[in-house]
């Protein structure tokens, strides 16, 4: 790997870079006011996130502004990672085995890479997700201009954006649900950048072999 | 609308009905438009600006009467000039004063995010709220008839009032004041209905319109304003006044089976990964990987 320029503890390797942890607690930060202010637009049940954000009015003003740092982002994402990303026939079997991953058995895994198959799903689909709620969101973004010319253009980038940002909500609870409670070391790992070679051996083998050179698993 | 609150409605302890009771009538209020009896003075467009105190506008010039092309969030009332020819070829003027119908089941006020933005009154009124509306123009996209306007400068979303602020107080709103031949009629819905189908069968019966008729639409639960049509079978023909309008079934998607499913997912995929962790728990560290259980499966 070439981001070997951060000193890691002895038995531990550089995972995520400074540029990479940066970019993502960028996006994570901006996903974050998103959803609240966009759930406050969606239900009057959760208005109050828009209040206790600033108000409505300062809320809707300020929801495609984030909104644009976050596709930014998500586009540095994808010059950072797309390359990692290509989905395989490896991944295939992750997904045909993916109940033992549930289930905690990960050493009935096929070996995964330095992205499993899940987590290259969560990057395309916020990647797809991304680039539909940047276009329904800019026609949503100026209606004094854009509505009565094209309302069924507005119509149906509300429902392009509302389904978009539902699918991003099962992505985001998936995503933030393994890395901080599943999967001890990741949230370490997006923080300090390393995480331990028993991390990568277990998780990653595909990974481990291709640093190390050894074979990561002794089972199979 | 404090004394209306204050009257009593149920009563302990008292012999015999509730005193006052029914002594008022309660009504829903409603704009009749006989369109047949619209001269195009614009009248009406000139009091709506002068009571609404709305800010001068610019014209459009587009080689007919009309003051300009579409409502806008300063001009509520406007006048729609229609050259209709006839099929023995003449022509006919069809003027229709377009302005928010007021919705028995409005549109914006379902498409609308903002708490308290958008209000219906007992009286039947939707009118806008514009110090609780946040500017997103949802309403705009669920209102069949394009009518809510947005100011680019304040971002906020207007349209026309039924004068609330004059029937409130027990006046006629201010386009129906100013209408000189009597095309304009304000009161109750039930006394509107009555005049107008009464209009409209004049029209059938001793004039030469024997598809006149009136302009209610059932698709968004009756109007407020209601329209006397010489051909109540082609509402388009006067300035594109649609047949059928219903909230857009983009706004009923998102508003009903969509809302609730996209509830159901986001509390339903938050409960079942609280249950996953209590069930399975986090993977296990890698330090401590165990060697396979007795009993797990080869």
């Amino acid at each position: 790997m070439s981001h070997a320029e951060q000193a890691v503890p002895q038995g531990s390797v550089l995972r995520y870079n400074f540029k990479e942890r940066l970019t993502h607690w960028i996006t994570a930060v901006s996903y974050g006011y998103l959803l609240m202010t966009g759930l406050a637009f969606w239900s009057p049940w959760l208005f109050w996130m828009a209040v206790i954000l600033g108000g409505g009015q300062v809320s809707r003003m300020l929801h495609p502004w984030v909104g644009l740092i976050f596709a930014v982002c998500v586009l540095i994402m994808f010059g950072m990672w797309a390359t990692q990303m290509h989905v395989d026939e490896n991944d295939k079997n992750w997904f045909k085995s993916v109940g033992y991953y549930v289930r905690n058995e990960d050493e009935q895994m096929p070996p995964a890479g330095r992205y499993n198959a899940g987590q290259k799903s969560l990057f395309w689909g916020f990647v797809v997700c991304m680039v539909l709620l940047l276009l329904s969101g800019l026609v949503l973004w100026s209606p004094q201009y854009f509505a009565w010319h094209s309302l069924i253009a507005m119509r149906i980038a509300i429902l392009i954006h509302v389904l978009s940002a539902l699918l991003t909500i099962g992505l985001f609870l998936i995503h933030v649900y393994m890395g901080v409670f599943a999967e001890r070391g990741a949230l370490d790992s997006m923080v300090h950048g390393d995480v331990s070679m028993h991390f990568v051996k277990r998780y990653h083998p595909g990974w481990y072999e291709e640093i190390t050179g050894q074979t990561a698993s002794p089972k199979k | 609308m404090s004394q209306a609150t204050l009257r009593v409605q149920k009563i302990s302890g008292h012999a015999g009905s509730v005193p006052g009771h029914d002594a008022q009538r309660e009504f829903t209020v409603c704009k009749l438009i006989d369109t047949t009896t619209c001269i195009g003075c614009k009248a009406c467009e000139v009091a709506c600006m002068e009571w609404n105190d709305l800010p001068f506008g610019e014209t459009v010039f587009d080689n007919t009467y009309q003051t300009m092309p579409e409502t806008r969030w300063n001009y509520w009332n406007l006048i729609l000039f229609n050259e209709h020819e006839k099929e023995d070829g003449s022509l006919m003027w069809l003027m229709r004063k377009n302005q928010c119908m007021h919705c028995a089941e409005p549109g914006c006020l379902a498409a609308c995010p903002a708490d308290g933005a958008i209000v219906q009154y007992t009286n039947g009124i939707v009118d806008f709220q514009q110090a609780n509306c946040i500017g997103c123009g949802y309403c705009i996209t669920g209102c069949p008839f394009d009518i809510p306007k947005m100011n680019p400068k304040t971002h906020r979303v207007f349209k026309c009032t039924l004068c609330s602020d004059r029937v409130s107080e027990g006046l006629e709103p201010a386009c129906i004041k100013s209408c000189p031949t009597g095309c304009l009629h304000f009161g109750s819905k039930e006394d509107m209905l009555k005049l107008a189908k009464d209009r409209a069968t004049q029209l059938r019966e001793h004039y030469d319109f024997p598809q006149a008729g009136v302009y209610d639409p059932a698709g968004v639960g009756g109007t407020g304003v209601v329209y006397v049509l010489h051909d109540a079978s082609k509402p388009e023909l006067y300035g594109g006044l649609p047949a059928d309008p219903h909230i857009p079934w983009s706004v009923r998607l998102w508003k009903g089976p969509l809302k609730w499913l996209g509830n159901a997912a986001m509390i339903g995929g938050l409960i079942g990964l609280a249950v996953h962790y209590l069930r399975f728990g986090p993977k296990e560290r890698e330090e401590t990987i165990k060697e396979p259980h007795e009993g797990a499966e080869p």
